[in-house]
């Protein structure tokens, strides 16, 4: 996917002026509310006609103030995945779900409805209203009515924010496994940079109204802009665990992991704060902390009043961030050998 | 007994028919009404809600009047149509004019009601999965606010039942062309000994009015189910 973005819009307090271009089919708007974000997707999907510029898609033009062209919404084969989904309440799920696929022409329904349904797992669904539906459901179907239209690009607004706590991440294996199978590129709007860094790889970030160069959302995730203050998140993708008595034993890659017992078990996505992390010059002999991984240091950057340290943990890569007083007594450099302590109940389930 | 006359069921099935006519001609004008007040932002646009809702406000017979200057003989509109050979005042086609502007301020604010509380989010979504503005509108917005729309129907078919100033002065009361049941009444009323007649038809007049209610009452709550 090729996207050119280059357009500017007044309104009576705010200027929204976004000006980049991207060629990742997994990218991702992120900003704080307020900054414009949304007011770009509804310019980009041509429900909001900015006062001047240009947006073009894959080659073709889909406003141009200057010769005057703009697209209506549904010429322009956008798809939008909503906050609130917005589900048709008059209509059944199954309606729903092939809304947009009977508005396309035949020769374009290359996405079978069954395959979509199943993976997103609504058989059950089918027949049912839509106010009945928990978040998530809403989600997945909103998601697959998008996903049926089959359309160039899939604009995700804020999708995880109206789900709650436990559940919120639940959706995110759907979204990938969908992604990667159909290869639809996608903008992911959030303010959210741990949804981000789950679902995209390059990220546009905008604040009050204008954007910055994009950026590898890993690189963003370093930053204090990205962790919002709070310190790096190590997002761990940990395989199917071992019961070994009162603690879980994972594979992260060829490294074992010792975790507290949790009501479900199982393989995922975990996080673990890179300011819950000791490091240690030598193997501590007795400590009450369950994990020490022996580890060389990568590299190391600085941020605001910390120094991060990126190891590498028998091919894994963990980032800690310590004072760089720390860094000093213990002479940190690239090719230290360190020792990384985190107690077993530092770790979140993601999903 | 309370029985009606022929000219009884002639002022009944006139007065049908003029609510049914009055209802579904001013449907569109006042789904487009509603939709401009509802979902545009326009200069002038206080005006116009003035304007429509101006018959809320007049006394019918002022309503009345004012139509007769406009399409009576020297009125432009009643000049306008009599090269036509299109006679307004004192035929039916009066009755369902004066009608239709008595009613249509119910009709449009029981419409804009019902498009205001349709999420713009849900016609964003559906232009974004490839429908156009008229697809959008048949099978979003509408099914969306139908049971405001039903809302605003049965109010302009009750208003329209029920029409007497304004249609006296513009369409006048002209046994078996114009008389509908409230014309009828005052007639019998101004008649010696009419009582009765009167009863009996405003017995009728309550019947159908009531009719009409469980109608929309029970389409109502059809739509309502559907909506789940």
């Amino acid at each position: 996917m090729s996207l050119y973005v280059d357009v500017s819009k007044r309104f009576d307090n705010f200027i929204c002026s976004a000006s980049f271009e991207i060629n990742n089919n997994r990218c991702g708007v992120f900003g704080p509310s307020g900054s414009g974000k949304s007011t770009l997707m509804y310019m980009i999907a041509g429900l909001l006609q900015p006062d001047s510029g240009m947006i073009r898609l894959d080659g073709e033009t889909l406003f141009d103030h200057v010769s005057g062209i703009n697209l209506p919404p549904e010429r322009r084969r956008i798809g939008i995945v909503f906050q609130h989904a917005h589900l048709f309440p008059h209509m059944s799920v199954r309606k729903n779900l092939l809304y947009g696929r009977k508005r396309i022409l035949p020769e374009e329904r290359t996405i079978q409805p069954e395959r979509i349904i199943s993976m997103l797992q609504l058989e059950h669904l089918l027949d049912r209203g839509v106010r009945k539906l928990s978040g998530g459901e809403r989600q997945r179907v909103a998601l697959g009515r998008t996903i049926l239209a089959n359309p160039r690009l899939i604009l995700l607004d804020e999708p995880l924010s109206g789900l709650d706590g436990v559940l919120k991440y639940q959706i995110i294996p759907y979204l990938q496994l969908v992604f990667a199978r159909y290869s639809i590129p996608m903008l992911l709007i959030s303010h959210s940079l741990q949804e981000m860094r789950m679902m995209t790889d390059q990220v546009i970030v905008m604040r009050d109204g204008a954007n910055a160069e994009p950026v590898a959302t890993e690189e963003l995730a370093k930053t204090s802009l990205g962790h919002g203050g709070g310190g790096f998140t190590n997002l761990l993708n940990l395989e199917e665990p071992e019961d070994i008595g009162n603690l879980l034993r994972y594979r992260w890659g060829s490294a074992h992991l010792l975790l507290v017992k949790t009501d479900d078990p199982a393989a995922g996505r975990y996080s673990l704060n890179s300011r819950d992390i000791l490091l240690f010059k030598k193997h501590p002999e007795a400590a009450s902390a369950r994990n020490m991984l022996p580890c060389i240091v990568r590299n190391m950057y600085e941020t605001d009043w910390l120094v991060g340290i990126e190891l590498d943990c028998e091919g894994n890569t963990l980032i800690a961030e310590i004072v760089p007083q720390s860094v000093q007594e213990l002479d940190i450099q690239p090719g230290s050998e360190v020792i990384a302590v985190f107690k077993a109940s530092a770790f979140r389930k993601l999903y | 007994m309370y029985i009606l006359s022929s000219a009884d069921i002639t002022a009944i099935s006139l007065s049908l028919q003029v609510a049914v006519t009055t209802t579904i001609i001013t449907l569109p004008a006042g789904f487009f009404m509603a939709y401009l007040l509802a979902m545009k932002n326009f200069r002038g646009k206080a005006l116009l809600e003035g304007l429509i809702n101006l018959p809320l406000v007049l006394p019918p017979v002022v309503t009345g009047y004012l139509l007769l200057l406009l399409f009576g003989r020297n009125g432009w509109m009643g000049k306008f149509l009599a090269l036509f050979d299109i006679r307004i005042i004192f035929t039916l086609r009066g009755a369902v004019i004066a009608s239709a502007v008595v009613g249509f301020p119910l009709l449009v604010r029981a419409i804009r009601i019902g498009l205001e509380g349709v999420e713009t989010q849900y016609i964003q979504a559906s232009r974004s999965l490839g429908a156009g503005w008229w697809d959008t509108l048949f099978t979003i917005t509408i099914p969306l606010c139908s049971r405001a729309i039903l809302a605003g129907m049965t109010l302009m078919f009750a208003r329209s039942l029920g029409e007497f100033g304004a249609t006296i002065v513009l369409a006048g009361n002209v046994p078996g062309v114009t008389q509908t049941i409230p014309l009828a009444i005052y007639q019998y009323t101004t008649t010696p000994g009419g009582d009765r007649m009167a009863l009996s038809l405003c017995l009728v007049s309550i019947s159908l009015s009531f009719i009409v209610l469980l109608i929309g009452e029970a389409a109502n709550r059809k739509l309502s189910r559907r909506r789940g």
